[in-house]
């Protein structure tokens, strides 16, 4: 906020705000230089690793008091604690407004993102718990590989491809993109394919973001039905849409409300239809 | 070493659009991006994108509302190479699959935005940048071009001529996030900078963290001119705790602002009596920090946005996203309760000199997208100019870098003494500013490849020696040393003094900066490395704000100043130039452009 206002009144009430303002401002600031971080600070358990660094070869967890501020979230604690603390710990995170999907985490024992969860909205919001998403390569600290993650959302032809190129303005129904609307809010943060038993035992299974991104192409009644049975084919395949046992936890974690597992089996159902026109 | 004909830095909208023309084209492209091109800021964006789709609106239009939102520092033919190739560009990305909100009858919808005589603003709910930036990176994909992700680039590969204008980029050098592996990129034809905005010279933004300005950081060094920063964007409707953006959108579908005494301030106290909450940002941020100076604010921090009486459905219509940031990032229930909001750092107006084609006056080196400013939005940009800037000169750069002919560009770029119009500065700054020893960023080398090669040496130099040195300054501490004295002081509201000692701040900064150390010693996903050199992009480009805020004399669109309280057209139609001129800056101006296609835009007063 500026100190400078437009009007040079000395008598406002600005010059009383100002002054509350540096005091509260002069207050954080003790409260950041001491490590005196209240009585009700935050304990976060940090998952650490480093291939590189001797000590920690080994994954340890380190512990951090993070001052309670209201509103606070998971990602503005690991940024007070490695600006405060340790310029080393490394977790990535870019938009601070769930729309990047940098920071899909494990907190607390479930998968989320950082920057969306509020630490006073966890079951337990004395001790936070952040480690790397499970089941993916740690790279260092909450870093993990996401290649695979990549590599699977490739695998089915995520793009709009028509037969044919349009001419001009394509028309779309309302309910055409409403019925593809949720599948079209993935932010790609791999939350959803870290909780999945399937996908934890088997390595080439596509995945719920990834067979929920052939959804958003399948059911887009631009692309045209010729498409609909390539796409079909990709997601049908051994370790596609069957692999699915409907155990919703991508549903459950996904930070985008998207209905994941509904929409796997609406894509067996799609497949079943298919096969029997062929027979 | 890497080598392609084409490298674009950055993986947003324009980076991806850029590269998507320049493979049109022919021409073999490779993105090299410091986040997954998904992660880019363009996602972030909300309320839409312009374009004169429909009947009764047109190019002219557009062009027009756009150079008097600027505030007719405009430069007239890149608005109005804006305005017309918006409409196929907006229509490519609709053939491309991009999910826009839909009429009845199947058509893209189109919303009223701030500023325009016209509701041109194409939308896909209150989350257009999300869909834009990964319908764009679909097509990346299809079309099977290279990615570097991760890959952070620190230096342009650029000769060491001593006329910036003879000089020629040949590459850039990067480093591998992930494995700390450094290495020069050979661009055959050209590179592209793509690298966006620079919000974290502030403290309370609506950008992501790694917005630090790096391409302008990195051209300034290397000698291209730097336009308008001074013109810094505060949108009117953020979160106070976060900087979370509330689209305009939510005014754009009739949300009203009340101040803490429930009146509709911007009726009520006179700052926009026709437009009301959809007047120009500018004049929608100054009003509301006036009622809140005043003491008419809501817990001397912020006003209302209330948007209750648009009915749920219709909220979850078409501001669905609106109601999930409120939620998750002030707990404020939307449909029950109005919104707090307060002015926050939103856009940088000014970057990178460039002409419509996005070149730059170094030969082989462009530049696009917010790192931009070929002077499409002046003082203020519009609400919804920024996406179709991103796709219009993305395609145009991208395209012009694989050789492609566009024509003779009417924007000049580049110092050249005697050129009409141009003129040195007066402006006394209280502090040198510039480099503390000696500094630039060109090298000599015979060969496109030995230009390549010596600045992969000059920056490795660098790199080791940030990562050896043992004790030091952290970064994070110069970092918010910036960001506390450019909000405190070189904010909405202006005056002299302050920016002055802003200026003084920045210069300590940079010599703390000189003694900065890394603590982290690890080659494996070095954050902290990266946010080192990410925070000397920070201290130029703060410095560049503020040195131009000191030199503009008058009140010209989002430009505030205490001391000048009317826009001064007899001698300020002209660009703030700034040239780092081997580390001892160096500021000029050019004129507007205010010449166009079919008419000359004439300054006139703008009432909103
Ligand atoms: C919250 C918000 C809402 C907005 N809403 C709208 C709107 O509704 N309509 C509108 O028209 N405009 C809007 N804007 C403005 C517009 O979205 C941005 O100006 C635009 O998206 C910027 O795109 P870009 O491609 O220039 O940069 P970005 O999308 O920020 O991309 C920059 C890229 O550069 C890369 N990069 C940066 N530095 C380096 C480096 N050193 N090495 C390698 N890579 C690097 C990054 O990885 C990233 O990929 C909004 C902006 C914000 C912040
Ligand atoms: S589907 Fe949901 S959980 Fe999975 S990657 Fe997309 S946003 Fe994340
Ligand atoms: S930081 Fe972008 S999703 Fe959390």
């Amino acid at each position: 906020m500026s100190t400078q206002t437009p009007d040079t009144d000395d008598s406002d009430p600005q010059a009383e705000r100002m002054a509350r303002k540096d005091e509260r401002a002069a207050e954080r600031e003790e409260a950041a230089s001491t490590p005196d971080v209240g009585d009700d600070a935050i304990t976060l358990k940090v998952f650490r690793y480093d291939p590189e660094v001797a000590d920690k070869q080994e994954p340890r967890f380190d512990t951090f008091h993070v001052p309670r501020e209201p509103g606070i979230t998971v990602l503005d604690a690991l940024i007070y604690a490695r600006d405060t603390y340790d310029s080393s710990l490394t977790f990535r995170h870019s938009c601070r407004q769930a729309v990047c999907g940098s920071d899909a985490l494990f907190i607390n024992g479930s998968q989320r993102l950082g920057c969306q969860t509020q630490i006073a909205d966890l079951n337990d919001s004395e001790t936070v718990r952040v480690e790397p998403l499970p089941h993916r390569e740690v790279v260092k600290d909450l870093v993990v590989d996401m290649d695979h993650f990549y590599d699977q959302m490739d695998a089915v032809e995520p793009y709009f491809s028509p037969k044919e190129d349009p001419d001009g303005e394509q028309l779309q129904s309302r309910e055409n993109r409403e019925k593809i609307k949720m599948s079209t809010r993935c932010i790609w943060c791999g939350a959803c394919m870290s909780s999945c038993n399937v996908a934890a035992g088997d390595n080439e299974y596509l995945g719920p973001a990834a067979i929920n991104k052939a959804y958003r192409f399948y059911f887009d009644e631009r692309e045209g039905e010729d498409r609909q049975e390539e796409r079909l084919r990709i997601i049908e395949q051994e370790h596609g849409v069957w692999r699915c046992q409907t155990q919703f936890s991508c549903t459950t974690v996904c930070p985008k409300d998207i209905p994941l597992t509904e929409h796997i089996q609406e894509l067996k159902r799609e497949a079943v239809k298919q096969n029997l026109k062929f027979w | 070493m890497y080598e392609h004909d084409v490298i674009v830095v950055g993986g947003g909208g324009s980076g991806l659009r850029a590269a998507i023309g320049a493979h049109e084209a022919g021409a073999d492209v490779a993105i090299v991006t410091k986040l997954h091109p998904v992660r880019s800021h363009t996602g972030a964006a909300e309320g839409g994108i312009n374009a004169a789709l429909r009947e009764g609106d047109d190019w002219e239009l557009h062009a027009y509302d756009t150079v008097k939102g600027g505030d007719y520092i405009v430069d007239a033919p890149a608005a109005e190479t804006l305005a017309q190739d918006a409409p196929e560009n907006v229509v490519q990305l609709e053939n491309w699959g991009m999910p826009f909100s839909r009429e009845e009858d199947g058509r893209m919808s189109q919303r009223p935005f701030g500023g325009l005589s016209f509701p041109r603003t194409t939308y896909a709910g209150a989350e257009t940048g999300h869909h834009l930036l990964h319908t764009l990176y679909e097509q990346v994909v299809k079309r099977g071009i290279t990615v570097y992700d991760e890959w952070y680039v620190t230096r342009l590969a650029v000769t060491d001529e001593d006329d910036p204008n003879d000089r020629s980029c040949h590459g850039v050098v990067a480093w591998d996030i992930q494995t700390g592996e450094i290495e020069g990129f050979r661009g055959r034809d050209g590179v592209v900078l793509a690298t966006g905005g620079d919000g974290q010279v502030f403290d309370h933004t609506t950008n992501a963290v790694a917005n630090t300005a790096d391409g302008v950081a990195m051209a300034y060094r290397a000698g291209v001119p730097i336009e308008d920063m001074e013109f810094v964007q505060f949108h009117p409707t953020t979160l106070p705790s976060t900087g979370v953006l509330i689209s305009e959108g939510t005014r754009g579908e009739g949300g009203i602002l009340y101040n803490g005494e429930g009146e509709r301030l911007m009726y009520e106290y006179g700052y926009a009596t026709n437009d009301g909450e959809l007047a120009s940002r500018d004049v929608v941020a100054r009003g509301e920090l006036t009622e809140i100076n005043a003491g008419r604010g809501v817990d001397d921090e912020y006003v209302h946005l209330d948007m209750r009486h648009l009915g749920e459905e219709r909220i979850v219509d078409r501001l669905e996203n609106i109601l999930h940031l409120a939620e998750d990032f002030e707990g404020v229930d939307g449909l029950e309760n109005p919104m707090p909001v307060k002015p926050g750092h939103h856009y940088e107006m000014g970057g990178i000199e460039t002409n419509e084609n996005g070149e730059t006056c170094v030969d082989g080196l462009y530049a696009v997208g917010e790192a931009a400013c070929v002077s499409v939005h002046g003082s203020n940009r519009l609400g919804g100019n920024a996406l179709p800037e991103l796709l219009v000169f993305g395609a145009r750069a991208g395209k012009h870098a694989a050789g492609e002919d566009l024509g003779e560009p009417e924007i000049p770029v580049g110092k050249t003494e005697g050129d009409e119009g141009i003129e040195e500065s007066d402006v006394d700054f209280p502090v040198e500013p510039g480099a503390l020893a000696a500094s630039s960023a060109v090298v000599s080398g015979d060969s496109p490849e030995g230009v390549v090669d010596a600045a992969l040496e000059a920056e490795t130099e660098r790199i080791e020696g940030l990562l050896e040195k043992d004790e030091g300054v952290n970064h994070a501490d110069v970092r918010s040393k910036i960001q506390k004295s450019m909000t405190d002081n070189v904010n909405v509201f202006r005056e002299e003094g302050a920016i002055e000692e802003a200026l003084e701040t920045i210069r300590e900064a940079r010599e703390e900066y000189e003694d900065v150390s890394v603590a982290d010693k690890s080659r494996t996903f070095n954050t902290d490395l990266q946010h080192t050199i990410e925070t000397r992009n920070v201290i130029d480009t703060a410095e560049l704000i503020a040195m131009g805020a000191l030199a503009r004399e008058e009140f010209r669109g989002a430009h505030w100043r205490k001391e000048y309280q009317e826009r001064r057209d007899d001698e300020w139609l002209k660009h703030t130039m700034i040239s780092w001129n081997d580390g001892t800056p160096e500021l000029w101006y050019r004129p507007a452009l205010l010449e166009g296609e079919n008419q000359t835009y004439e300054p006139k007063e703008r009432h909103y």
